[in-house]
């Protein structure tokens, strides 16, 4: 199925779980994730499933003003 | 070096009922290395520096992880904000992003409302801040200097407010000081100065109104010597804040001699 990550398209296995899109984007830790601009908290990783054209953030920290 | 100006240690800041040795707030962005960052963040000593969030991947991956290592190692308090967020569900789900990534409670809320000026949405602010206090956020909220919106954001449970001076990044120090001086005679809150100081003295001018301490980024990181600057900003801090708590004498229209005139040789009576 497609969703987008981070405002790029991708395909991914139907069924996918949040945990399983960070391990096929290789997504190195620290990061937090949203799903359709929903804070998905990390103990729920492995439970949220993904949707057809579900739009996710995967952020990480960054300097800031 | 010279010694930083102590703060009289019954003088603190105190933000949600914690205690802080620095009235100087740092940003952590456009500096021109990550070393001369450090060397800043180390000759400041603030009481905490800001960090944001992005999508990975967007920068690279050794700044990225440079930055995250400079956090550990710094062991200062990080301040998230919710910089370039327009909308108040983008920074709700931004600020609790934030707080998983950073394990703190402390918020620095941005809601922009325009990209050109980037002053903040003052018409959503107050119920935004409303539902993060409600989340258990430490919300400190970027603002601008009109008292009612000060006023409410207080009313709905901020314990401190952050007006700007300036628009952020402009350097131009305190535009309108009639309503941050009005500001100060009214909340008896923590007010913090965000965005637009330029120049050391805009620090200790605000410190002088009575203002309880100021976030800087621009003003230090594009200066010619950060470092250096980072250090004059907090002496100015400093010394506005003991002048301060010295009372100033009351500015007068009329020149009045500091040396008596009873006594003055050559003078006699017309």
């Amino acid at each position: 199925m497609r969703i987008v990550v981070n405002h790029i398209p991708r395909e991914i296995p139907a069924q996918s779980k949040v945990s399983d899109l960070l391990q096929f984007i290789a997504a190195q830790p620290p990061y937090a994730v949203a799903v359709n601009l929903l804070f998905i908290p990390k103990t729920k990783h492995s439970e949220h499933v993904l949707n057809e054209n579900d739009q996710v953030e995967v952020i990480a920290p960054v300097t800031g003003g | 070096m010279t010694a930083l100006l102590p703060l009289h240690s019954a003088d603190s800041l105190v933000l949600y009922g914690e205690v802080f040795a620095s009235r100087l707030l740092l940003g952590t962005s456009r500096y021109p290395s990550p070393q001369i960052l450090e060397n800043t963040i180390r000759i400041a000593n603030p009481a905490m520096i800001t960090a944001s969030v992005r999508r990975q991947g967007s920068g690279p991956a050794v700044a990225e992880s440079g930055f995250w290592q400079l956090l550990k190692k710094m062991a200062v308090p990080v301040l998230p904000n919710t910089a370039g967020c327009h909308s108040p569900q983008e920074v709700i789900t931004t600020a609790q992003m934030a707080r998983e990534v950073f394990e703190t409670p402390w918020l620095k809320l941005e809601l922009i409302g325009d990209d050109y000026t980037l002053q903040p949405d003052t018409l959503q602010l107050v119920q935004t801040a409303k539902h993060l206090i409600k989340d258990g956020f430490k919300v400190l909220p970027y603002c601008t200097e009109d008292l009612i919106l000060c006023q409410r954001l207080v009313d709905v449970g901020c314990q401190a407010v952050m007006p700007w001076a300036a628009p952020i990044g402009t350097g131009q120090g305190p535009l309108n000081p009639y309503a941050m001086k009005l500001l100060r005679e009214r909340l008896q809150v923590p007010l913090i100065v965000d965005a637009g100081l330029g120049l050391p003295s805009h620090a200790c001018a605000v410190m002088e109104w009575g203002y309880d301490a100021v976030l800087l980024n621009t003003a230090v990181a594009l200066a010619t010597d950060p470092i250096n600057m980072a250090q004059a900003f907090a002496q100015a801090v400093s010394a506005g804040r003991m002048a301060f708590l010295a009372g100033a004498m009351t500015a007068q229209d009329s020149a009045q001699a500091s040396t008596p005139l009873i006594g003055t040789p050559f003078w006699h009576q017309a």
